[in-house]
């Protein structure tokens, strides 16, 4: 593995690589320069690795970037020296930094499916910077990747390199482009938020594996994210930043175990919501012996029954793939199903959404991932939850905006909010404009597709709050799709387990969580990083021991 | 901020810097007051010919199609241009040249927008057989040159102005279709699309309220240079005598009739060709600055 010189040179930890003095960085908006960094500090010794957590907004990938000598366009490096091995990044020419990123300072981005281009091989792309920038021949470059493919765990290592990035899944890819930034053996790795795109199942072995690399490289690394569950397992010492400030920085388990600023421990405490639950017998929805397909003759679902009862949340969980969203296209009449029967309230609904009524159109609403494309970046908050008001009810007018104002303040906004667009609206606040929408129908029934996934722990659990109480005050029932347990934790009464299009079990809760589980179940289940920094050790660990009995089961 | 150590979350108290609303004429006046030279000549321009445009009766010093003794009269003060072969005011002419040529080109450019726009977004959203054989209907009408094809459409259905009109309207649509097309089918398979389908909406609706206010910017900006090109094919069908009928001032059937005269060292017929080169000239500076605004790309700093 030692192709290169400068890896016999001192790669001993302790050495600092990385030094930002008092960075402060500015963006730009609203013809404004506003700053984003307000002089924060890092140091990275060789072979360390850094978590950087914070919400969203909190500059933690400007920071990540910064470190690279590099700022985003629109935003400016304005104070602060960043020396990287005795090198000032923000003194050298844009020549000299440019030879730098990609052979000594490397860069893994959250979405590994943006990142790689779709019409090349992943070997092509995977060697691109280790041989453009001199550092080994294309021959020894490709073997040596085929070498890091197996150390990452990839299937097939020899030949996975010549498959294009669209052949592959999507925990492979992110796997992939860890290879691509190790091809030359960089000093330093930005990792930013490299798997929250994944599956809790598929998160595991790329943290393994990531970890594993970055060990066996003695490469230091930055790794932002803002799971703290996720970060405890790769970091040496942990930086929380809030709003371009330093919150505090420590060693991970001293952090873990005493954080010191009031914001720390608000990130630690945001896990406990929990929410007792309850039975009731009276169906509103079921989903009857449902197979469906995208055409062809691939069955997405097979033979899925799931009952959902009257004011109740049901949680479908399941790693992508596994067909939650589909259900949710089939009850909503995207998807007419191939075969089986959607009931509500007893009677079968119209498979198709073109022949519902508008009064079986009102009873089922719906809440999206993305709130962002979820609604009409044109229309006013007026617009979007007015709409439903007018069409379902008939209200027009000033009795239309009184209601619109009233559904705001259910949701814990105020009447200021009636003129913006969805643009001048945080992540959010965002999601609960789309929760006024869909309460705004008045609703039996509101499917909610993983509402919370893209949102920052302490805004999860405001909207998670925020739904349990409507569902108390209006005795609304939820059909929760997600792949977060904790989320499923807090908020259901009932769940599904769905693995590979078909339904592995379901039941209430408490019976769900507790042992004994199905083997998948056991899988997910375990899958789920706890805020232990041994978590990750011990659940390799116990794998590894039953791992032949799991892999049959799961595959 | 950071010493804020409220543990509690409250969405409404989670407001960044939130800036005022604008009125839409601030907006405007403040794109503006950024636009560059060369958005401010085309638009000044642009605004000069309109009002010529409508103001004719009033501007011009002759009637459109008064006849005077002399035929091919020099520039003198009587008559600022001299006069055309029959002895017509040639400044007259211009005046309500720009009033017929700018009008009906404005005219076709609307209706190509409204039918290839109005298709356009309607297969994105039918898809499936319609949108098949939209399109490859529209394949079918490119595929013959769009000047010879108007030139065979007018002679079949002779040339009025609203045959002009119609023919021009439907050949340029293809174009606009495309486009719609394309751009809309980016928007259809966003949520919102999806989200007022759920809820019932009707065709009409998606495509008033959820898709085409989506897709303006870069339909906006179409709208300019079709303009241009729809402009030019009128001037070179009226240049080749099937495009506006005499007595009717146009620009394009003035070259050709005074095209003479260029033999002889006197400018005159050039002034149409310039009026017209001018005009395009302006409507494509002012559509490149929209692109560069709309398209989000942001110059570097």
């Amino acid at each position: 593995m030692n192709t290169k010189s400068k890896q016999d040179g001192g790669r001993e930890k302790g050495a600092v690589l990385l030094e930002m003095r008092d960075v402060t960085i500015d963006g730009y908006s609203d013809d404004r320069w506003h700053p984003i960094i307000k002089g924060v500090d890092v140091t990275l010794k060789r072979g360390e690795v850094m978590g950087m957590i914070g919400e969203s907004g909190a500059g933690k990938s400007t920071l990540g970037l910064a470190a690279m000598g590099f700022a985003r366009p629109g935003c400016k490096i304005t104070g602060g020296t960043i020396m990287f091995d005795g090198i000032d990044l923000l003194a050298i020419s844009e020549t000299e930094r440019r030879a730098l990123h990609g052979s000594r300072i490397a860069y893994v981005a959250q979405s590994a499916a943006a990142a790689f281009n779709p019409a090349h091989q992943l070997m092509n792309q995977t060697i691109e910077s280790a041989v453009s920038h001199g550092i080994m021949p294309k021959a020894d470059a490709e073997a040596d990747a085929k070498k890091l493919f197996a150390d990452l765990q990839l299937p097939d290592p020899d030949n996975i390199g010549y498959r294009y990035p669209h052949q592959v899944s999507g925990g492979q890819l992110q796997r992939a482009m860890t290879a691509m930034a190790m091809s030359s053996r960089p000093d330093l790795i930005i990792f930013d938020e490299p798997t929250t795109a994944l599956d809790v199942t598929t998160q595991v072995e790329v943290l393994a594996a990531m970890r594993e690399i970055v060990d066996r490289f003695h490469t230091a690394a930055i790794y932002i994210t803002h799971d703290l569950a996720v970060v405890a397992q790769m970091a040496d010492k942990i930086k929380v930043l809030r709003y371009g400030n330093q919150v505090e920085e420590a060693d991970t388990r001293k952090m873990l175990k005493s954080p010191q600023e009031e914001y720390t421990k608000t990130l630690w405490a945001v896990r406990s919501l929990f929410k007792e639950e309850e039975k009731n017998d009276d169906v509103v929805l079921r989903m009857h012996e449902v197979d469906a397909s995208y055409g062809g003759d691939v069955k997405v679902l097979h033979d899925v029954t799931i009952q959902v009862p009257r004011g109740r949340t049901v949680a479908i969980v399941g790693e992508s793939g596994s067909g939650k969203s589909t259900a949710a296209r089939v009850i909503t009449g995207l998807l007419p199903p191939m075969k089986g029967e959607v009931y509500f309230n007893g009677k079968p609904l119209p498979p198709a959404l073109k022949d519902r009524s508008k009064e079986q159109l009102q009873r089922i609403q719906m809440i999206y991932q993305m709130a962002d494309t979820a609604m009409n970046p044109r229309h006013t908050v007026r617009d979007i939850i007015g709409r439903p008001l007018e069409f379902y009810l008939g209200l027009r007018g000033a009795e239309r905006d009184r209601r619109v104002v009233e559904l705001l303040e259910l949701i814990e906004l105020n009447e200021d909010f009636i003129d913006r667009l969805p643009s001048e609206l945080s992540g959010g606040q965002k999601q609960r404009i789309c929760i006024a929408r869909a309460l705004a129908a008045e609703p039996d029934v509101i499917i909610c597709d993983e509402v919370t996934s893209a949102l920052d722990q302490i805004v999860q659990e405001g909207i998670l709050k925020l739904l349990l109480r409507l569902q108390s005050e209006f005795n609304i029932t939820y059909l929760f799709i997600t792949h977060d347990i904790a989320t499923v934790e807090a908020i259901s009464d009932e769940i599904v387990v769905m693995f590979q299009g078909g339904v592995v079990e379901q039941g209430p809760k408490s019976k769900i969580l507790n042992a004994p589980f199905p083997p998948y179940t056991e899988l997910l289940l375990s899958s789920v990083p706890q805020m232990d920094p041994d978590w990750l050790d011990t659940l390799l660990a116990e794998r590894a021991k039953k791992g032949d009995e799991l892999m049959k089961a799961s595959g | 901020m950071s010493t804020e150590t409220d543990q509690g979350y409250s969405a409404a108290a989670e407001v960044g810097a939130v800036r005022a609303r604008r009125t839409v004429w601030e907006n405007m006046w403040r794109g503006l007051k950024k636009a560059p030279l060369t958005a401010w000549f085309g638009l000044i321009v642009i605004f000069c010919y309109c009002f010529v445009a409508v103001f004719a009766g009033l501007l011009a010093p002759y009637g459109e199609s008064q006849v005077f003794d002399v035929p091919y009269a020099p520039w003198s003060d009587e008559y600022t241009f001299g006069t055309d072969q029959l002895g017509r005011d040639m400044l007259t002419r211009l005046i309500y040249g720009a009033r017929n040529t700018i009008g009906i080109a404005v005219a076709t450019t609307l209706l190509s927008f409204a039918v290839g726009g109005g298709l356009g977004v309607l297969a994105t959203i039918q898809r499936g057989w319609f949108d098949q054989i939209l399109s490859r209907a529209v394949d079918v009408l490119m595929a013959i040159p769009s000047l010879i094809f108007a030139l065979m459409l007018l002679s079949i259905f002779g040339s009025t102005i609203l045959n002009l009109i119609i023919i021009i309207a439907i050949l340029d649509a293809t174009r606009v279709f495309r486009l719609a097309r394309a751009v809309a089918m980016n928007v259809v398979v966003m949520d919102y699309v999806e989200a007022a389908k759920l809820r019932g909406e009707g065709l009409g609706w998606i495509m008033r309220k959820e898709i085409i206010p989506n897709i303006m910017p870069p339909l906006v900006a179409e709208f300019g240079l079709r303009f241009c090109f729809v402009f030019l094919t009128i001037s070179a069908l009226s240049f080749l005598g099937v495009g506006i009928q005499p007595p009717t001032a146009d620009w394009g059937s003035m070259v050709r009739e005074n095209a003479t005269l260029i033999t002889y060292g006197d400018i005159t017929p050039l002034l149409p060709a310039g009026a017209i080169a001018l005009l395009t000239v302006a409507v494509n500076f002012v559509v490149d600055w929209f692109l560069h605004k709309t398209s989000g790309l942001r110059d570097e700093h």
